[in-house]
């Protein structure tokens, strides 16, 4: 039996290329998402590994980090990393040396005052010189470390960009005015954050210390150990020396680069299991296909597999003759499929890391035999499940059937039962997406999405009619005879007509699913900004960190701002509890956003009284006007503060706002162990009114007004528009790209059906051509009934797609208010036009081969 | 002047046709040299033992195979050398066709078989002639019922009716009886012949059934590629020995 189904495999090698491409690509996709992320999860294990080679234990202060990027340093009593604990550690038996690190942020200016490279990666540090004058850890390319305060040394990749020669004057900016600095040396760095993208400036440790922390404190302190040391022994040594009542985390090297292997394996991990999601939609829609080629082989094989029958083959042989030749064609094309996912692996790092310069690391391709059970065990396993029922309805094939005639019995099975089940679905899923979207319930509209979906697919062969025959008179009107036919041959067999289109529904869904969200949010965050945020301008860090107090003041004093606010959050202990406060400028805030009040007026701000927001804090109790707080402020001064109005739910600003006059003297963390720790407290944003609006003139006031700090970004509201437009925008792309895929998949699969329909009625095609259809004729029927088809996978993915959307819609809505669904027409006539066109496509080889059948063998064909 | 006066009288004809498959070795002559015209309102039925050519003559007459040399003629136009359009639209106006397995659409009900020709040349329908074809193979009471839904026979008979439905010059019939019951082909072969005395049809039928041949007006007899005898107003016993003799020569030499 195994040999028949070999000889069969030969046998429809072209009918199976369709099938055997569209396991392929599936299995690709895995094994291309598998090999990528392996490969980049390696490259940046071993450059991770090179970044620890020299350090044995490392001792790091959280505090500094919070201090710098103003995450809120409030523990001011906890000892700090010192010099002195430095050179205690340094001194300790096991230690070579201990190096004192400082990290921070620095943005660098090019020649036109823009930022190079990304707000977020922009790294600051101290050059540490050792006995020769240069600093190990990132060795000089040119000139020589930086000695003084009004010194800098830069990477390599940052001085190119720039265009920085050593000598030249460099702008540098932390979170205050700008800094112009001569540049000293150009380093290398292995530095991930910077090779990503990033950039580094190194200061001599005293100037780094004073921007970042204080005088003789650092971030981190590193240790190499002398030989012979081991490093457990020396991470004991160094805990012993460390300050009584510390909260620094200590670590050894290896520790510590086991860890970020460990981050690095999830970070991948997440990155493969997102990309192998579209990889499976794209097998999914790979099993349509390959269910419809077998059912559509078993049914031509009808005379072929009855006699076998007929010769004393039992049932079970017949179909396991039928899931050999799934298993075989499933194998040969999961290994393709392997083989082309590897490629497309190598492709898409040279891509990432030679033509377009991600920064991401290079490494050698890794195809684990994981990855190469998973791509093969899938690929086999989706054409087995595929094959599996046309393999049971071949062995129901009676062997009385190898005796009839030739033609094949137009009889069919009812639909009956299957529209049953598919309604109830279908029901079943509307109301669980209905109940999932009212209760905010993500697992209920997923799971009502999936069964509508399921239902729809069932129902698809029902609605086939209806909705082809909405297109047919515009057919029969522009085509004649050959747009009747069309329509017939797409409604004369409705299973194999609904899972062509199936295939293609799946990724048109998606695709207007996320389309009609997308479109939805944006309007939301475009209402939202045009209502709620009267400012003209916002003035905040590119990267999130807080921006220097003195912004605040110099924004204000500049030309042509009729009001601004600061926007400044300082965390208030209230009992046990921390709580933060929003200081805003209480007689300007009112004119910047709109705050609208559930209960008492705005102007209680003016009062210095607070105005709170009610259910924003889980778990603890709201505030209700007229509540009295008293509150530890940063400096450990104590105050009380009174509720003077609750905020409604769609104010343009919620939180706990209070009046920045009165929290700002308190903002600053009391003096610590050593120096004044939290110099860098500071402002979240400062919004601006201008006095005529917004204009490039007042854009550049407020730009000189920060001293032309790159990482100072000035936004008009039009800018967070386009800027959140464009997130979504880019997002949808990656989408689009990624389930594009699945379209392709799809695509072969009306190629499939189409070619397999012309063979299976060439003997019509005959007698048509002999009557008299020209080859025209023929080839314009093959490609409107592909057309129905697509139309009908696209018309049902569009409606589906905008369902979901709805749904989800509704689970959006509570961190979006006022999101509406919005259906954006152009778009989705776009994408019913894009199913037509590869309608058409997809039909171009099938016609061929339709409009060629040579009359005479066609007519006498069996 | 010859060949007008002989195209009023023939439907169509050929004049030294020739067809040739394969060359070298395997070079077979299915059709040598072959002169014969098929008379207006008359049935004709060509026979012959099974390779004698008999099918290849009807498939170049009716612009389905090309001759190898020599010409064929519908009506009074030449086939030879006309491009695939010109035969696709000659076969759709000039020639009607029956073949040996039903071959009518699925998809569509009898009627719409019928009309089918029509339907592809965008030609409206000559209805009182539809209905007299119609009446005559007596459909009327089944052209709504698709194909499945009819018998054999039926089938065959909306297969003829759709032949005759666009009043072709001629009508080409490939051993229309060959899947029926002798009843049922009896029915059909009736038709064909009523077609032609009643309606003043031409038709020209493919057959290795004697008695099928004996409803023609005229049998002419194919052997190796070459019209070797006709017969006039056949009997079945008559065609029966002339193929007899044919048997006999085919064994002698």
């Amino acid at each position: 039996m195994y040999r028949t189904a070999l000889r069969n495999v030969l046998a429809h090698k072209a009918r199976l290329l369709m099938t055997t491409l569209a396991v392929l690509l599936g299995t690709a996709f895995v094994a291309g998402t598998l090999v990528f992320t392996d490969t980049l999860g390696s490259a940046m294990k071993s450059q991770n590994a090179k970044s620890y080679t020299d350090i044995a234990v490392t001792v790091s202060d959280p505090e500094s980090a919070r201090s710098i990027y103003g995450s809120g340093g409030t523990d001011s009593s906890a000892p700090v990393l010192t010099e002195d604990v430095r050179r205690k550690i340094a001194a300790l038996p096991g230690a070579a040396d201990a190096r004192g690190v400082v990290s921070g942020f620095a943005g660098i200016a090019d020649q036109h005052g823009r930022l190079i490279g990304d707000g977020f990666s922009t790294t600051g540090t101290n050059y540490v010189p050792g006995p020769d004058g240069s600093d190990a850890r990132y060795p000089l390319v040119e000139g020589r470390g930086p000695t003084g305060s009004g010194e800098v040394a830069l990477d390599s990749r940052t001085a190119q960009k720039g265009g920085f020669k050593v000598g030249d004057t460099v702008r540098v900016a932390v979170n205050g005015p700008v800094m112009q600095l001569k540049l000293t040396g150009i380093v290398h760095t292995n530095d991930p954050r910077v090779s990503a993208g990033g950039s580094l400036a190194a200061f001599d440790t005293a100037t780094a210390q004073s921007l970042y922390l204080s005088p003789g404190r650092f971030s981190e302190v590193d240790i190499r150990s002398r030989p012979g040391t081991d490093d457990a022994a020396l991470l004991t040594q160094v805990k012993g020396a460390l300050p009584a009542g510390n909260d620094f985390s200590a670590q050894t090297g290896r520790q510590l680069a086991q860890d970020q292997d460990k981050m690095i394996a999830e970070a991948t991990k997440g990155m493969s299991q997102a990309l192998l999601v579209f990889a499976g939609i794209s097998l999914f829609v790979g099993i349509f296909i390959i269910a419809n080629t077998f059912t559509m082989l078993v049914a031509q094989r009808t005379r072929e597999l009855a006699l076998l029958r007929a010769v004393g083959a039992s049932r079970k042989q017949i179909t396991r003759s039928v899931l050999a030749e799934a298993v075989l064609i499933g194998a040969i094309a999961s290994v393709a499929g392997l083989l082309a996912g590897t490629g497309i692996a190598a492709g898409l790092q040279w891509l990432l890391i030679s033509a377009m310069d991600t920064g991401l690391p290079d490494g050698p391709l890794v195809i684990a035999p994981a990855t190469v059970l998973t791509a093969v065990g899938t690929g086999v396993l989706v054409t087995v499940l595929a094959a599996w029922l046309p393999a049971r309805r071949a062995s129901r094939i009676s062997p009385v059937a190898a005796m009839s005639s030739g033609d094949q019995p137009a009889t069919q099975k009812s639909l009956l039962l299957r529209n049953a089940i598919g309604a109830v679905l279908a029901l079943a899923g509307l109301g669980a997406l209905a109940a999932g979207s009212a209760s905010k319930a993500t697992g209920l509209v997923a799971a009502g999405a999936g069964v509508v979906l399921l239902g729809v697919f069932v129902l698809t062969p029902l609605l086939s009619r209806p909705l082809i025959a909405l297109f047919t008179p515009l057919l029969r009107r522009l085509y004649g005879m050959p747009g009747k036919l069309a329509r017939e041959n797409a409604l004369r067999n409705p299973r194999r007509t609904a899972a062509t289109a199936s295939a293609l529904t799946i990724g048109v869904t998606l695709i207007t699913g996320l389309t009609v969200i997308g479109a939805s949010v944006n309007q939301a965050v475009d209402k939202a900004s045009a209502t709620d945020l009267t400012a003209d301008y916002t003035v905040a860090m590119a990267n999130f960190s807080v921006l220097s107090s003195d912004v605040g003041t110099q924004i204000a004093k500049a030309p042509g701002v009729s009001a601004s606010s600061v926007q400044r959050s300082v965390s208030v202990r209230v009992g046990d509890d921390t709580k933060w406060l929003t200081g805003v400028n209480a007689d300007t805030i009112g004119s910047l956003v709109k705050l609208k009040m559930q209960e008492g007026s705005a102007d209680a701000l003016k009062h210095g009284q607070l105005l709170v927001s009610q259910g924003g804090d889980p778990g603890t109790q709201d505030l209700k006007l007229g509540d009295t707080l008293a509150v530890t402020y940063p400096d450990g001064t104590a105050g009380r503060l009174t509720v003077g109005g609750v905020l409604a739910s769609d104010s343009g600003l919620t939180g706990t706002l209070a009046p920045d006059a009165l929290i700002a003297p308190h903002s600053k963390p009391a003096a610590g162990a050593v120096g004044a720790a939290g110099a860098m407290a500071g402002l979240d944003k400062v919004l601006v009114k201008g006095e005529h609006g917004p204009s490039a003139q007042l854009k550049q006031a407020l730009t000189d007004a920060t001293g032309g700090n790159p990482l100072i970004t000035v936004k008009s509201q039009q800018d967070l528009r386009d800027e959140s437009r464009q997130m979504i925008t880019s997002m949808l792309n990656i989408m689009y790209g990624l389930l594009g895929m699945s379209v392709v998949v799809a695509v072969l699969g009306v190629v499939n059906t189409m070619a397999m329909s012309v063979f299976e009625r060439r003997r019509e095609i005959g007698m048509l051509r002999a009557i008299g259809l020209d080859r025209r004729g023929v080839r314009r029927t093959v490609r409107l009934e592909s057309l129905l088809i697509s139309l009908l996978g696209g018309v049902l993915g569009i409606g589906l797609g905008v369902l979901i959307a709805w749904a989800a819609n509704g689970l959006l809505r509570s961190s979006l208010p006022g999101l509406e669904l919005v259906v954006p027409p152009l778009q989705l006539a776009g994408f019913l036009l894009a199913a037509a066109v590869i309608g058409l496509l997809a039909a171009l080889w099938p016609a061929r081969r339709a409009a060629r059948l040579d009359i005479l063998d066609s007519i006498k064909a069996a | 002047m010859t060949m007008t006066a002989t195209a009023v009288h023939a439907a169509a004809g050929a004049t030294g046709l020739s067809k040739v498959y394969g060359e070298g070795e395997t070079r077979v002559v299915a059709l040598d040299q072959v002169t014969v015209e098929f008379r207006r309102g008359e049935f004709t039925a060509i026979m012959g033992p099974s390779g004698s050519g008999k099918s290849t003559l009807m498939h170049c007459m009716a612009g389905l195979d090309t001759a190898t040399s020599g010409s064929t003629r519908i009506g009074g136009t030449e086939l030879v050398g006309l491009p695939d359009k010109a035969l696709t639209k000659l076969r759709r106006d000039q020639i009607g066709f029956v073949f040996q397995a039903f071959n009518l659409l699925p998809t569509l009900n009898a009627l719409e078989n019928i009309t089918l020709p029509m339907d592809i040349a965008g030609r409206k329908v000559d209805q009182a002639w539809l209905d007299r074809v119609v009446d005559t193979v007596g459909l009327s009471g089944r052209l709504t019922h698709r194909p499945s839904q009819l018998s054999g026979g039926q089938q065959q008979r909306v297969a003829c009716a759709r032949a005759l439905a666009s009043r072709p010059e001629i009508v080409f019939a490939d051993e229309p009886t060959g899947n029926l019951d002798s009843r049922s082909g009896g029915e059909i072969l009736s038709f064909l012949r009523n077609s032609v005395r009643e309606l003043g049809q031409t038709v020209v039928m493919v057959t290795h059934d004697p008695v099928a041949a004996s409803y023609a007006d005229r049998v002419i007899f194919l052997a190796d590629g070459r019209l070797v005898d006709e017969l006039t107003m056949p009997t079945a016993d008559s065609v029966l020995d002339r193929m007899r003799r044919f048997d006999a020569k085919g064994r002698t030499s």
